[in-house]
């Protein structure tokens, strides 16, 4: 997407004024409550006119106050997936669905919505009336909604905040099937890190009304980590399942990981925070933690008492924080061979 | 008690007429009034606020007169009318209109209120999903505001079955043309030896605004079940 915004809105004492210009096809906006995401978002759908400034879309002037140009929200093809889905409770699953889509001329009209009810798994939900449906059906169901729109760009606004914790992240495979199915760009608001680490190419981080870093999730992740309790959360997506004496072993890049959690499906999402790995010297001989991958040191961050190390494993990179001391006694230095140990029930499944 | 006469049936008629071509007749604008003051954001807001809760706090007397200069023979619009022979000043369409204009701030406020229930994320979604404010307005302002609609219809039809003061000034005191229930009452009132006519109608009266609430009642209550959110 080629996306160039440069726009100032002064809403009560809040001062919003962002400029910034992308070309990838997943952004991330992200910052805490307050930090003007949802002003961001409100000026993107057109929701909310701002004082003054350009906004250009694929080709598109969408706004520009000094040539007088305005598009209005339904105009914009910019679907909005919102925090609480705002589904239209008079009308059935069905007819949500099908809102957008039959508002679009006949030609723009290139998602089946059967297709489309199968990747996201609603099929069976069509005649439901939307009181009746869960938190995730819900959001599914908005996230369809604003697909068969077949818009030029996907908005979502804290779509995950809401839902449960155990299953928010459950929509993560269906949205990245669909995002890249229908090739729609994708604008993301979020305040969660690991959201943004799932789903997008790029970050924006605002601050008060205003753009403060413009960078990849993974680096925006690392310079965090400092603040963060769990350290730095390692991503694992783990494919092929197959059983290993009560264990599951799984194939992460040309490593093999060994789980006690089996899955359904060739893929998996899973975490494990960087303390919880253990790094070794030399090869220990025996020990009872079931994984033990050999890598190169890449990278050392300065943690606050803490080591960030990066490794290399069989190109799959890696991130243990360990203590000074401990740094100190395995001499560790970018190029170094280290041995870390990973228990097969420290992962977590994220979906 | 209940020997009435033909006369007053044709009271009860006639205001059940007057007061239902009313209420029909203003649902549309006062729909539209009330999407206007409750989504709208505008310069002189306020404005036309005053104006059309101003019937609600004039005296119907007041009303009814100002009625009588603009529509008269030698009003603003006596011309116009006296070129279409339109005749409305002591027809049964007059007493419409008194209640027409009485009535009609009461339904755009009882809509009103619906319609600010209403949460203004669904109007947003319904737009960025490609439907102009017209199309929001008839696909989920108004399937959504049905509640609210018919609380204020009945309400606008109960004050139209007991519009007395406007009526009796633009559209006279005839009976069997523009005599309503409370123009009769007033009536059997003034005669001696009405009080029997008076109290029946009377009863007749509550009998026939009681009917229209536990009517209202119901079907809200069902609309109720219908769109839970």
């Amino acid at each position: 997407m080629n996306l160039n915004l440069a726009l100032q809105k002064k809403i009560g004492t809040f001062d919003f004024d962002v400029a910034f210009r992308t070309d990838s096809k997943r952004l991330g906006i992200f910052g805490r409550s307050g930090s003007g995401k949802s002003t961001l978002v409100n000026l993107l759908a057109g929701l909310l006119t701002p004082d003054s400034g350009v906004f250009r879309f694929a080709d598109r002037v969408l706004f520009d106050s000094a040539r007088r140009i305005s598009v209005s929200p339904q105009k914009r093809r910019i679907a909005v997936v919102f925090q609480h889905s705002h589904l239209f409770p008079h009308l059935n699953v069905e007819r949500n669905l099908l809102y957008g889509y039959r508002r679009i001329p006949a030609a723009d009209r290139t998602i089946d919505p059967a297709e489309l009810c199968r990747v996201l798994d609603i099929a069976h939900l069509l005649k439901r009336a939307v009181s009746d449906l869960s938190g995730g059906e819900r959001q599914r169901v908005a996230l369809g909604r604003g697909v068969l729109a077949n818009p030029h760009l996907l908005l979502m606004d804290e779509p995950l905040s809401g839902l449960d914790e155990k299953l928010k992240y459950q929509i993560i495979p269906y949205l990245k099937d669909v995002l890249e199915r229908y090739d729609i760009p994708l604008v993301y608001v979020s305040h969660s890190m690991n959201e943004m680490r799932m789903l997008v190419d790029e970050v924006l981080v605002l601050e008060n009304g205003a753009l403060t870093s413009q960078t990849s999730p993974e680096t925006l992740a690392r310079l965090r980590m400092k603040d963060c309790p769990m350290g730095y959360l390692n991503f694992f997506t783990l494919r092929d399942p197959v059983p290993n004496d009560q264990l599951w072993s799984y194939s992460w890049g040309n490593n093999r990981l060994v789980l006690t959690q089996s899955v359904v499906g060739t893929e998996a999402l899973f975490t494990l925070p960087s303390k919880d790995i253990l790094l070794f010297q030399r090869h220990p001989e025996s020990i009872s933690a079931r994984n033990l991958l050999q890598g190169t040191v890449k990278n050392l961050f300065d943690l606050d008492r803490r080591i960030g190390v990066e490794l290399d494993c069989n190109g799959q990179s890696l991130v243990a924080t360990i203590v000074q001391q401990a740094a100190d006694e395995l001499s560790v230095a970018p190029g170094r061979e280290l041995f870390a140990a990973i228990k097969a029930d420290a992962f977590r499944r994220v979906y | 008690m209940f020997d009435l006469t033909a006369t007053d049936y044709q009271a009860v008629l006639l205001s059940a007429k007057v007061a239902l071509t009313a209420t029909v007749l203003a649902l549309p604008a006062g729909f539209l009034a009330a999407s206007l003051l409750a989504f709208g954001r505008f310069r002189g807001k306020g404005l036309l606020e005053g104006l059309l809760h101003l019937p609600m706090v004039l005296p119907p007397v007041v009303v009814g007169y100002l009625l009588l200069l603009l529509l008269g023979e030698n009003g603003p619009l006596g011309p116009f009318m006296h070129a279409t022979g339109l005749r409305i000043i002591f027809t049964w369409w007059a007493a419409v209109i008194a209640s027409l204009v009485v009535g009609f701030p009461l339904l755009v406020r009882a809509i009103r209120i619906g319609l600010e229930d209403i949460d203004e994320k669904l109007l947003q979604a319904a737009r960025t999903l490609g439907a102009p404010w017209y199309d929001t307005l008839l696909s989920i302002v108004l399937p959504l505001s049905g509640r609210a609609v018919l609380a204020g219809a009945s309400l606008m039809f109960a004050r139209s079955l007991g519009e007395f003061g406007a009526t009796i000034i633009l559209a006279g005191n005839i009976p069997g043309l523009t005599q309503t229930i409370p123009l009769a009452i007033y009536d059997y009132v003034n005669s001696p030896g009405g009080d029997r006519g008076a109290l029946a109608l009377c009863l007749l009266s509550i009998g026939l605004s009681l009917a229209v609430l536990l009517c209202s009642e119901t079907l809200i209550r069902a609309l109720a079940r219908r769109s839970k959110p």
